[in-house]
């Protein structure tokens, strides 16, 4: 809320400067957000006074005036026609600078010497009345400096106001918290009406049909009025704290809101049938324009204010159209009153109008401000209008706001919450200063709110009001007096950090992705129809329709991170990624989320090195990286199966990761069609994997095992086998023989191409035979491996491309 | 024969001092000291020398014997030492080309600020708990003191993903779980990602926090001081200035904003601190009682206080990015620099 500083000294003596000012505020809760100087947009115009007017000899319309300002007089050309003799009007000397970026010049203006230029509202940018020179009142001193003299220079705080505090969405609000923090006390303006002999009760009635939604509501009658534009001190006001200014009637009831902080409208009682207001629901499907022109269909939950016959506003939120003051209203009904605040705000959010109006009723205002606005406003009324206030007022209040009931405030409950003893006469000062009724009864404070403080209703509360005012810096630091004892992580956070270890040592970098993608994810990466990955969370209100789904896997971000780095020239990636994934659930309840960990590698390793690039991702770099992990949490029992059954995969080149027979997750080079839909130009490899469950099956630390140490005697050898067949198979059929003295078998070689026939592969295979007991002699091992051998040749066909004693 | 010896004395060094390999040197041994060589058929001959002469002659051949072949020992080695090093000179490689490295990868700079704090937290006895990011509206909202059309809420521009569950805003509802499960004393910060609809260049609509909570018999508001101080002169530097100024949560009474003095001006006010020489790090205040009440604690019984931060605000502060997308376009030259 934008606050003049000039305008809050109406209420209360500052004796701070604004910045000072505001500081004070900020460490009471007030956050002032901005110190803003304004100035008028003119520099070096004086009050002038016209001694005397003399005709131009050479143009009818001009005439020669002998200016006073200060000690000086000057010889100015004028052609205003108000112009005449004793008035002050600004006047701008040689060198002054008025808006438009003019410069005042002594010129000749018609053969006539000109020495400075009386001024217009308009041409000094503070009013909109271009007609003639501006008349200035009669108490100010010729000579002065015009901003100082109409007090144009202030300074604007913008403070932001937290939810709780609606009794300080008003320069009054603020005076009552400025005068709190430094002790002294704000004034409410003084209110003086002098009513005609017409009783509003005559002409005027209202009726409450939902006393629910509206509990009070006032009005008063000004009648006579003509309406046209504000004096300036009030268009200042409004313009400094950011409101237009429209006519004064409307302007007063902006500026009475700003100044009470109680929203107020003002109908043309011509434009209202029968005389009546009546406050009840919009009927269903009802339109209505309001103010700003736009037609709004109404639904029951919008409470309407009507007469007679239609509505004519929407309570609490925008007048209509076709009741608003006119250039020709005479007769003003003004409105004065408290709506239900959760009313108020769903109807504003529904029909998406947050008025300056809507803002103050939707946070509660104060229930027994409602008719001091409602007179200060005819009184603001009747002053700037001409017209006079109608006796009397309607006050219907069906649902009486309770009164604000007593809080018991115990001084030990201070010291408990705050850790520090507030003494009983500060409590009390403090709590009078923010105008609560302070008791002391039996050593505890009873102490009564004031009905505009809606945020104070318990202990708590008035704790909180002791603690800010006496001021939070004055608590001392102190460590809680608990037990010592060392945090827990939970598993998962303790493995994810062991697992986001290994692969950055390994390479990956991690990124972060959000958790929303586009819904058309699934179709890219082709899941089926009854793919649980299509369950999707489906945000109501998303920002974009490319975030409008919750995840149900990590690699589309994956793939993204891949193309945005593409894009910049970035082709050479090792990028992992850990979070959850929501799988829909349905029938209200929350959605399964479950951890996952993915990963995505393309290019090389080692880009830009001349030692080498490390050659180009694939599948087993992918692999490697699982097996790694595995490794490392200690988990067994994992198998790699061809064929993922990902449709965003290569069918030749993916597999599936099952841990004892629990599929865990995935990995495999991107689908070519995939890397072309997303237009990603390069081989992609990806994985996947449920890392929840690996969490869960992860071991911390594993038994110590012996070795032997008797030296290990190894043989090579060269089996030739269709291509087809998976090398683990071959390794399955040697180790079912459980040969204890075979202690390890490696692929050393993987060959297929020339000198060997086609289809044929040729998998080099290192036998290592030890003992735990002695020292194996040639023909011992010999005789095992030679068997070994036998036995995968028998039931495999194999040849032997090459065999080695080591 | 003396003058013999001599000679050969002279002749061998001459040679020595001109070999230039081992080949001619073992020549010269052999030339010399084989057993044809002219010092042994000296020696042989000293028998036909007479009687007085023998013993001198003899020191005098065995001296010079052993001085040719030392010296020659002495010329292998040196050879030898340069041959070696002439070698080595051979290997000389070029220091100034770049080592080979082994690239390891970089944790992500919100992980990164995320495990310190952690374990600043982890340090004063607080366990690290998690919570649904998908969350019901009761836990987000309603028991934390906010009940439906409760102005409050405009502090938290909210995805919905039905009128009852929405993308949590902030990681307080994992306070109500976990109240909800256990009896007090609870000591728990609850990291992870919550979620507004909001998107500029501080804004994102995906975001992370920590939210922490001490809940125990006699906890203070100058408990709560204590320890968030100790928190962030543990993370910004010991000698950090903080100033706790009032504010509102619903859920929290009295409540704290926690600003720590201007890390860029250090201050005396800049453009990242709005002027103001402060910089607000984290939200903060002692347990609601309705909360409280809420999740069957008795305020009477058990005092508390919670607090939440945002990462990418203080990771922001630490490195000095003025963008908050960043975090989340995983540029490999932003990734890299952390």
């Amino acid at each position: 809320m934008l606050v003049s500083y000039r305008w809050l000294k109406d209420y209360v003596d500052i004796d701070l400067d604004p910045k000072d000012l505001a500081a004070r505020l900020t460490m009471a809760g007030l956050e002032v957000e901005a110190v803003q100087e304004t100035a008028p947009g003119f520099e070096g115009v004086v009050v002038g006074r016209v001694d005397s007017v003399q005709p131009h000899p050479n143009a009818d319309k001009l005439s020669i005036c002998e200016v006073t300002a200060g000690n000086e007089k000057f010889r100015v050309v004028c052609g205003a026609p108000n112009v005449r003799k004793g008035i002050l009007s600004p006047f701008a000397k040689v060198g002054a600078r008025i808006p438009g970026g003019f410069t005042i010049k002594s010129s000749r203006i018609r053969g006539e010497l000109s020495e400075g230029m009386l001024c217009s509202e308009e041409e000094l940018g503070i009013g909109g009345d271009a007609s003639g020179i501006m008349v200035l009142p009669d108490r100010l001193q010729p000579g002065t400096d015009l901003a100082e003299a109409l007090e144009l220079k202030d300074t604007v705080l913008n403070i932001s106001v937290t939810p709780n505090r609606s009794d300080c969405l008003s320069i009054v609000g603020i005076a009552r918290e400025a005068a709190a923090v430094t002790g002294r006390k704000a004034r409410y303006p003084e209110i003086r009406i002098s009513e005609s002999q017409d009783d509003i009760n005559r002409v005027a009635s209202v009726e409450i049909l939902d006393p629910d939604l509206c509990p009070r509501y006032t009005a008063r009658m000004i009648k006579g009025v003509k309406i046209g534009p504000s004096p300036s001190w009030m268009r200042m006001r409004l313009e400094a704290v950011g409101l237009r200014s429209i006519n004064n009637a409307v302007d007063v009831t902006n500026f009475v809101m700003m100044e009470l902080g109680q929203p107020l409208h003002a109908f043309d009682y011509r434009l209202l049938e029968e005389g009546r207001i009546v406050v009840r629901r919009a009927k269903e499907g009802e339109p209505f324009v309001s103010l700003d022109g736009k037609t709004r269909i109404l639904s029951p939950d919008a409470l309407m204010i009507c007469d007679g016959v239609k509505p004519v506003a929407v309570a609490g939120i925008m007048g209509g159209e076709n009741s608003e003051v006119r250039d020709d209203t005479e007769t003003i009904l003004l409105e004065s009153a408290y709506f239900n605040p959760s009313s108020i705000r769903r109807s504003s959010r529904r029909l998406g109008m947050g008025t300056d109006a809507a803002f103050r009723f939707e946070r509660g205002i104060d229930p027994e401000g409602v008719l001091r606005a409602l007179d200060r406003a005819a009184q603001l009324i009747a002053e700037t209008s001409g017209g006079v206030v109608m006796k009397g007022y309607i006050d219907r209040y069906p649902k009486k706001i309770p009164e604000k009931a007593p809080v018991v405030l115990r001084p030990a409950r201070i010291r408990e919450v705050l850790g520090l003893a507030v003494e009983e006469n500060k409590v009390e000062s403090i709590l009078s200063g923010l105008e609560m009724r302070v008791e002391r009864k039996e050593g505890f404070f009873i102490v009564t709110p004031p009905s505009f403080r809606v945020d104070v209703s318990m202990e708590t509360d008035l704790i909180e009001e002791i603690a800010r005012i006496n001021g939070y810096g004055l608590i001392p630091e102190t460590m809680p007096q608990v037990q010592v004892r060392s945090g827990t992580e939970e598993r998962k956070g303790v493995v994810e950090t062991r697992v986001k270890g290994v692969l950055t040592a390994l390479g990956f970098s991690e990124v972060i992705n959000y958790s929303f993608i586009p819904g058309e994810s699934a179709d890219i990466l082709g899941f089926p129809e009854k793919d649980r990955r299509r369950r999707f969370v489906r945000i109501l209100n998303p920002l974009s329709e490319d975030q409008c789904v919750m995840r149900t896997t990590l690699i589309y971000g994956l793939l993204d991170t891949a193309l945005r780095n593409a894009n910049v020239g970035c082709l050479d990636l090792r990028v992992f990624e850990t979070g959850r994934v929501f799988i829909a659930a349905g029938n209200g309840d929350l959605p399964e989320e479950r951890g996952k960990l993915a990963g995505l590698l393309s290019g090389v390793k080692f880009a830009g090195s001349w030692g080498g690039s490390g050659g180009e991702a694939d599948f087993y770099d992918a692999k490697g990286a699982l097996e790694n992990l595995l490794e490392i949490l200690q988990i067994s029992g994992a198998e790699f199966r061809s064929g993922a059954g990902e449709p965003f995969l290569h069918p030749g080149r993916s597999a599936g990761l099952l841990i004892e027979g629990d599929p865990v997750g995935y990995l495999g080079e991107v689908h070519p069609s995939v890397i072309e839909k997303l237009d990603l130009k390069k081989r992609i490899v990806v994985f996947e994997v449920d890392f929840d469950f690996l969490a869960e099956r992860s071991r911390e630390t594993g038994a110590f095992r012996g070795y032997s140490r008797f030296p290990a005697s190894s043989r090579d050898v060269a089996f030739l086998v269709p291509k087809d067949t998976e090398s683990k198979y071959i390794l399955g059929l040697i180790e079912e023989r459980r040969e204890e003295l075979l202690e390890k078998i490696e692929i050393f070689d993987v060959y297929m191409g020339k000198s060997i026939p086609e289809n044929v592969k040729s998998l080099a295979l290192r036998f290592t035979y030890r003992s735990p007991e002695r020292t194996l002699t040639d023909e011992e091992v010999n005789r095992i491996h030679a068997a070994i051998v036998q036995g995968v040749i028998e039931k495999t066909g194999a040849k032997i491309r090459g065999e080695e004693v080591r | 024969m003396k003058g013999r010896l001599e000679e050969l004395r002279r002749q061998a060094e001459a040679e020595l001092s001109a070999a230039r390999s081992r080949d001619e040197l073992s020549a010269i041994r052999t030339k010399y000291l084989g057993r044809k060589g002219l010092l042994t058929a000296v020696l042989r001959g000293l028998g036909s020398a007479s009687e007085s002469d023998r013993p001198a002659l003899g020191r005098l051949s065995n001296e010079i014997k052993e001085a040719v072949s030392s010296r020659i020992e002495e010329e292998i080695r040196r050879l030898d030492e340069e041959a070696k090093s002439r070698s080595l000179q051979a290997e000389k490689i070029d220091v100034t080309l770049p080592g080979r490295r082994i690239v390891s990868g970089n944790l992500h700079p919100i992980t990164q600020i995320r495990n310190e704090i952690c374990e600043i937290f982890a340090g004063l006895g607080f366990s690290i708990v998690e919570g649904p990011e998908v969350e019901f509206d009761y836990y987000n909202f309603e028991a934390l003191n906010m009940p439906k059309d409760h102005p409050a809420r405009d502090m938290q521009d909210t995805f919905y993903i039905s009128d009852s569950i929405v993308l949590r805003t902030h990681t307080s509802p994992v306070q109500v779980r976990i109240m909800e499960k256990r009896k007090p004393p609870v000591r728990i910060i609850a990291p992870g990602k919550v979620y507004r609809c909001d998107s500029d260049v501080t804004h994102s609509p995906m975001f992370h926090q920590i939210e922490g909570l001490l809940v125990d018999r006699g906890i203070s508001f100058g408990d709560l001081k204590g320890v968030l101080t100790s928190f962030a002169r543990q993370v910004f530097g010991e000698k950090t200035r903080l100033r706790f100024r009032p504010s509102f949560f619903p859920f929290t009474e009295p409540s704290a904003e926690v600003d720590i003095q201007c890390v860029i001006c250090g201050g005396s006010g800049c453009r990242v601190c709005g002027q103001s020489g402060w910089l607000e790090i984290l939200g903060s205040g002692m347990v609601h009682p309705e909360v409280f009440r809420i999740v069957g604690y008795d305020p009477e019984e058990v005092t508390g206080f919670a607090f939440g931060l945002g990462l990418e605000r203080i990771a922001m502060l630490k490195h000095g990015i003025s963008d908050i997308r960043l975090f989340y376009e995983n540029d490999m030259r932003f990734l890299s620099q952390f």
